[in-house]
């Protein structure tokens, strides 16, 4: 800020922006120093804020009772797994919408198109039909389903980019609740319920707008002759997203994985109800310390600790983007 | 620059994204239609049958869903509140020239950055307890009475949990909207003579109106659907106390198996979410347009 303030000022409002921060900031660092401390110290009153015996066993005793590196392996694999695949979906949309929109609605889809659709649903309904077994009624319902999912595909594809991108962002408004119903017996018919494949399905669509929506406004940033100069060159369209528009969009590319990452990690409502044990993530393994017998806040907080501190250091690096990201450039 | 088969070739780019996201969101959504007009109950589900619009006359006029309808407003509602009304506060703090801004700033955002989990127990336990937490200690020393944060305010706790997780977001979007302002137009204003409330009033509430009004349509969406925070800390107790529509539903469907009840208070969900989020997606699209 170009005003000049007074030292003495300055020096007051630090002070009063440290105190608010640091209670802001306070229950973190509480579980921190909790998570040090023998249960007995833990539950102490009057707390012991500095002088208790330190110790390190709450880490240990959380591995080895609960297998807590299972669950720390299941929120790495499915953020980060079901984030990359989700790049490899999104950034060709992504470019598609900054480079190459549709600004007026079409009458019709070229041959083309069509043939990649009516494989997409092809290979849908054969794929409903393998996996219903002969009792269910994945067998009928799921073919007939796909096929019919064809002219609304198309009238969505027939639309304005903008259009496109807006349906899009409709999606991440819709409330988990509104088709937590069927989810659960889809993944209970296709044995999909406690399965990585299952909730990683599950994480990687829940982030896909926000990944297009974020690379969108990123290449948006890059200017079209590059991409131009490529073509001219002879360059094929593959070549072109994959050898010059990805290397000059790494930086963006990267924001955007961190912030889909972090959403990842800390997703607790289908976690929460698609995972029990083998599949379950952090967010699930915590959950079961609502239900503790005996004395249990200094393992609540060591696998507490363990479960923010590195997500926690990831968000300190993408503050920036989480505005660009969160706000889907409604805010700059 | 878009050719004809760039636009072409764009369209067969954008079709795996859309196929997924329209699997992931319209055919379950459709099924949730379909459902909540049956009686199917996970418990007989030999007999499924047709019901037209009961499960929707049962849920609206079931007082528990008048009790959760009211909690969920009352959760949004105050969260908002104290997460705006903070944030902001806590934005013009940090937007003055403050020793150690940059440390300052990781702190007050980290909150956002822990799993509701986590949160939830941690406050909780460590903090809300009655016998040992944090708060007994500080309210016992100050000489207060000591509530039974769960037992006595348990809407009060919730609302409390959920603020602390949301306000950074609110500090960090309108600090970013305040530091985007203009240094002449500060300048300027000191200049005329400006002082701070009439600076405030014209000068910055003008200039991040936009951002407060982001900020309360993303939360809002957020916020309708607390659900990991309620599980872990009142399963919705005590009674319906801290139930809201989204625990409510939860409930019906995989604690008691009425999948068209269930279904039924989903779509009352949708709804709900969509009054919000159609000024959102407005906001937005004219962005994109601009």
């Amino acid at each position: 800020m170009a005003r000049r303030q007074s030292m003495s000022r300055r020096l007051g409002v630090t002070a009063l922006a440290w105190a608010v921060g640091l209670l802001i900031f306070f229950p973190i660092l509480w579980t921190f120093l909790t998570s040090f401390k023998t249960e007995l110290d833990a539950f102490a009153y009057p707390p012991k804020f500095l002088f208790f015996h330190w110790t390190l066993e709450n880490y240990v005793e959380v591995q080895d009772r609960s297998n807590y590196l299972l669950f720390a392996y299941n929120s790495i694999v499915l953020s980060i797994g079901a984030n990359v695949i989700g790049l490899v979906i999104a950034v060709p949309a992504a470019w598609s919408m900054a480079f190459a929109p549709t600004v007026v609605p079409e009458r019709a889809l070229t041959r083309r198109l069509y043939i990649v659709i009516l494989a997409a649903i092809a290979v849908a309904a054969v794929l409903l039909w393998l996996v219903g077994d002969a009792r269910s009624d994945w067998r009928v319902y799921g073919p007939v389903a796909a096929v019919a999912t064809l002219p609304i595909i198309y009238w969505i594809m027939t639309r304005r980019t903008t259009d496109v991108m807006m349906w899009m962002l409709s999606t991440k408004m819709m409330p988990g609740v509104g088709v937590l119903v069927p989810i659960f017996l889809w993944f209970r018919d296709l044995h999909l319920l406690d399965s990585r494949f299952g909730i990683g399905l599950m994480l990687l669509l829940m982030n896909l707008p926000l990944l297009i929506w974020m690379l969108y406004t990123y290449f948006k940033e890059i200017p079209v002759d590059i991409l131009e100069a490529a073509r001219m060159d002879g360059a094929s369209l593959m070549n072109e997203i994959i050898h010059v528009l990805t290397p000059m969009a790494v930086p963006g590319i990267a924001s955007t994985m961190l912030l889909a990452v972090i959403l990842s990690w800390n997703e607790a409502f289908w976690t929460l109800n698609l995972t029990t044990h083998d599949a379950a993530p952090l967010t699930a393994f915590i959950a079961s310390y609502s239900a503790p017998e005996g004395l249990f806040w200094a393992k609540l907080s060591a696998a507490s600790t363990l479960a923010i501190a590195p997500i926690l250091v990831l968000g300190w690096f993408s503050q920036k983007q989480l505005v660009r990201g969160l706000t889907f450039g409604a805010v700059k | 620059m878009a050719t004809r088969q760039t636009t072409t070739a764009g369209r067969i780019l954008v079709a795996p994204s859309v196929i997924l996201l329209f699997a992931w969101m319209l055919a379950p959504l459709a099924q949730t239609l379909y459902f909540s007009l049956l009686h199917y109950s996970l418990l007989d589900p030999t007999n499924v049958r047709f019901i037209g619009f009961q499960n929707y006359a049962h849920f609206l006029s079931d007082p528990n869903f008048a009790g959760a309808l009211g909690n969920t407003l009352i959760l949004v509602a105050s969260v908002l509140v104290i997460s705006v009304v903070g944030g902001m506060l806590v934005a013009l703090l940090m937007d003055q020239q403050v020793f150690g801004q940059n440390v300052l700033r990781l702190m007050v955002i980290a909150p956002f950055f822990v799993m509701p989990t986590v949160s939830a127990l941690v406050w909780k336990n460590l903090l809300m307890n009655p016998e040992s937490g944090l708060f007994t200690w500080v309210t016992r020393s100050l000489g207060l009475p000591t509530p039974v944060w769960f037992t006595n305010w348990p809407m009060v706790s919730v609302i409390l949990i959920v603020s602390w997780e949301w306000l950074p977001f609110a500090s960090l979007i309108l600090l970013t909207a305040l530091q985007s302002l203009d240094e002449e137009q500060k300048e300027a204003a000191q200049l005329d003579g400006a002082g701070p409330v009439s600076y405030f009033g014209y000068i910055i509430v003008p200039h991040i109106a936009r951002a407060v009004t982001v900020v309360i349509l993303i939360e809002t969406i957020f916020l309708l659907s607390v659900f990991a925070e309620i599980l872990v800390t009142t399963s919705g107790g005590p009674g319906i106390a801290t139930t809201n529509i989204a625990f409510l539903v939860y409930k019906e469907a995989l604690l008691n198996f009425n999948v068209g009840g269930a279904s039924a208070g989903g779509i009352v969900a949708v709804v709900l979410a969509n009054v919000v989020a159609i000024f959102l997606m407005r906001m937005i699209g004219r962005n994109l347009e601009g």
